[in-house]
């Protein structure tokens, strides 16, 4: 009898021992999962408190007059007239008139240091699509330039930064402040236009088409390279001392440092087989090579996680091996696949040093119009705005990184979404 | 079944024991006993041997099955009777390192000769699994499967037809006829088994292997599925492994015994149940091991 209560006694004792190391337990996990949204939370507050400001960008209010001795052209549809014009004249013009009683070179020179030194080609693709402005007059938002703009957003937020100005600047800001002739509006530039050495003018659309025709390639080529390799290795291939090396290899292939994979595409595709560099095309092949291993290796346990018992069904019933591959296997396996290809494209996307060494890292203003045109893309226009001095190209690192960021929150969300909407319960 | 509950847990079989040990032992020559052979058999094993790698599963098995007859396959867990059914369609082929030596002919033609086809075996030796395995897609396209695959049908109202005859016959054409096109896998699981079976008939097999069909069924499908084995054999010749030697009693007409690899004895099931030739074979309907 005592010896019951004993043991009783005991039990109790260790129950709360327990109880209180599952608690412990708990905590240690909730403190993981904090610690992890913390710094996703960190990440994004930063990045976006960074680069919100360049959605939105300065423009000044200018009153422009298209004077064809100005500009020194008379005719529109003359390239050459069109390409020696002086476009720059007409916003300089119209400054010299906002502020008459400026005089001297160096103090015109700052003057004319406030529009973006574009904002004369602006207005000449505005003549071009409206020839009959030529020698009319209008009153236009023209573009600042980026110290302006840096300055006049700073000014706004209570915190001026005017280190790149002139005193003079300053107040011809504070002026056309007052007048209601300086303001900040949707930056549409940032997703309309390439590359620039200006940080105002510059835009990720080139950056974007060219992570578009890489991924599209490399999307061509790895899912289908992929999962034929998968089924095969899974399905078809012996069991054996071969397709074990295979598969150790193929392990090993995924945790190769993907400036390595830069490394042999520079060797392999260009040194060897001459493909152009900075292009698409070459960004294609070498991240299809890094994405291969993903691929095959999520595929395989896509296939793997099919019933072996729906194997057994088909063959029983008189189905080919290539038929039970092809009617119930891949049907069955293609969410997983499917999953494992996005995730491999969202990694592919995000990718940066194996383009450094391939030529991706190249200046380019044109947008690129196919795989064979000089292309960037994201990640390394990243990479390249965060190495640019100019405090503009701050804001404007910050806000590719939110468009690369969105682009890849979007592909994740989709593969989870995929993966519940085409699972199959058993 | 009567026996095994009056000597199961009885003290004189608990103190019989070492000596029964003894003579349970199994000696390397000893011949199946029993009726093996028949006159025209359906299909004819002849010193088949299955190994796993180097481990025999299957040592010297000799035995024919008639035509339109229930054959039971009972024995220990492990004893090789599953093997066994798997060799008769040559599903092992599809285990890595699993070796078949020995003759097996249907209608005197060898199922291992090289240029035998295993698609057009498998069409005519039709399988039914332990676990109820319909495919997840419709009833209909889980009986229309094996028709579209060989091209048995000619049009559509044939497919129709065929996948009603074939739930008809499955004695499950009345509980599904309003749901054709929902998921079988969203079928009871008797009834899955039983769509699994009719999916087996839809190609008009001349033989079907189950494996343990009830083995996962309640009491109730299970009897449904031995009621509709018992309709089969008019039209096909069954071969059918099971762990329960009641189900064996109900629904064969010959039971075979296997042991450790080795067929014990073969006889029609009455006597299998009520006067074993083989000492081991009474050892386990008496429920000795097992």
């Amino acid at each position: 009898m005592s010896k019951s209560v004993d043991n009783l006694e005991k039990i109790r004792k260790s129950l709360s021992r327990r109880n209180r190391a599952e608690k412990r337990f708990r905590f240690y996990g909730v403190t993981a999962v904090l610690i992890g949204l913390a710094a996703v939370m960190l990440l994004f507050t930063d990045i976006v408190s960074k680069g919100h400001g360049a959605f939105r960008i300065a423009y000044l209010q200018l009153d422009i007059t298209y004077d064809q001795d100005l500009i020194g052209i008379d005719n529109l549809t003359d390239p050459q007239q069109l390409a020696l014009g002086n476009w720059q004249a007409m916003p300089k013009v119209s400054l010299r008139n906002q502020f008459p009683d400026v005089s001297g070179r160096k103090d015109k020179r700052s003057l004319y240091g406030l529009v973006s030194n574009g904002a004369g080609f602006d207005l000449k693709d505005r003549l071009l699509e409206n020839p009959l402005l030529l020698g009319d007059s209008e009153t236009l938002w023209v573009l600042a330039d980026d110290d302006i703009d840096t300055y006049y957003k700073s000014w706004l937020d209570g915190e001026p930064y005017d280190a790149r100005l002139t005193a003079k600047q300053v107040a011809w800001i504070h002026e056309l402040h007052d007048q209601g002739k300086i303001r900040l509006q949707f930056n549409s530039n940032l997703f309309t236009r390439g590359d620039s050495r200006e940080p105002e003018q510059a835009g990720i659309r080139g950056a974007v088409m060219g992570s578009l025709l890489t991924l599209i390639l490399t999307l061509l080529l790895s899912f289908p390279i992929g999962v034929s390799a998968a089924i095969y290795l899974e399905e078809f291939a012996p069991k054996n001392a071969w397709t074990d090396f295979i598969e150790v290899n193929i392990n090993n292939l995924a945790a190769v440092p993907s400036i390595i994979f830069g490394l042999l595409g520079l060797a392999i595709f260009i040194n060897f087989f001459h493909v152009p560099r900075s292009v698409p095309i070459v960004g294609g092949l070498v991240l299809t090579l890094m994405t291969l291993p993903t691929i095959i290796i999520t595929s395989r346990a896509a296939i793997k996680s099919v019933p072996p018992s729906i194997r057994e069904a088909a063959l029983g019933m008189g189905a080919s091996k290539y038929q039970m591959v092809l009617h119930h296997v891949l049907p069955l396996a293609l969410p997983g696949m499917l999953t494992g290809a996005i995730i491999g494209m969202a990694q592919a996307l995000g990718e940066s040093a194996p383009l450094l060494m391939i030529g991706m890292v190249a200046f380019i203003v044109d947008i690129p119009g196919g795989f064979s045109d000089p292309a960037t893309v994201l990640p390394v226009q990243i990479f390249l705005w965060a190495d640019s001095p100019e405090r503009a190209f701050i804001e404007k690192t910050s806000a590719a990184i939110m468009v690369l960021l969105s682009f890849l929150i979007i592909m994740n969300t989709s593969a989870v979404w995929l993966r519940k909407r085409l699972e199959r319960r058993w | 079944m009567n026996q095994n509950a009056s000597t199961a847990g009885t003290k004189p079989a608990k103190e019989a024991k070492p000596e029964a040990m003894q003579t349970l032992e199994l000696t390397d020559n000893e011949a199946t006993v029993g009726q093996c052979f028949t006159d025209k058999p359906k299909m004819s094993m002849r010193n088949v041997n299955v190994f796993y790698e180097d481990k025999q599963a299957i040592h010297d098995v000799s035995v024919d099955i008639a035509k339109n007859e229930v054959i039971a396959m009972i024995g220990p867990s492990g004893c090789g009777k599953s093997t066994f059914l798997r060799s008769l369609n040559r599903m092992n082929d599809t285990v890595d390192g699993c070796r078949v030596e020995g003759k097996i002919c249907m209608d005197g033609e060898d199922l291992y000769a090289p240029k035998l086809d295993v698609v057009e075996l498998r069409a005519r030796v039709g399988m039914v699994f332990q676990k109820p395995n319909p495919f997840p897609k419709s009833i209909y396209d889980n009986v229309a499967y094996g028709p579209k695959l060989h091209g048995l049908a000619d049009s559509r109202v044939d497919l129709d037809e065929i996948v009603e005859k074939s739930l008809r016959k499955a004695s499950l054409w009345d509980e599904v006829k309003e749901r054709l096109h929902q998921a079988g896998t969203g079928l009871s699981g008797g009834q899955q088994q039983r769509l699994c079976i009719a999916r087996a008939i839809a190609v008009s097999p001349e033989m079907i292997l189950m494996d343990e069909p009830c083995s996962a069924l309640d009491p109730i499908a299970t009897a449904k599925i031995e009621e509709l084995i018992e309709e089969l054999s008019e039209n096909f010749t069954i071969a059918i492994v099971t762990h329960s030697m009641q189900q064996a009693a109900r629904v064969s007409h010959r039971t075979a015994y296997f042991h450790l690899g080795r067929l014990i004895e073969v006889n029609p099931t009455e006597q299998v149940f009520t006067m074993p030739a083989h000492r081991l074979t009474e050892a386990y309907i008496t429920g000795r091991f097992g």
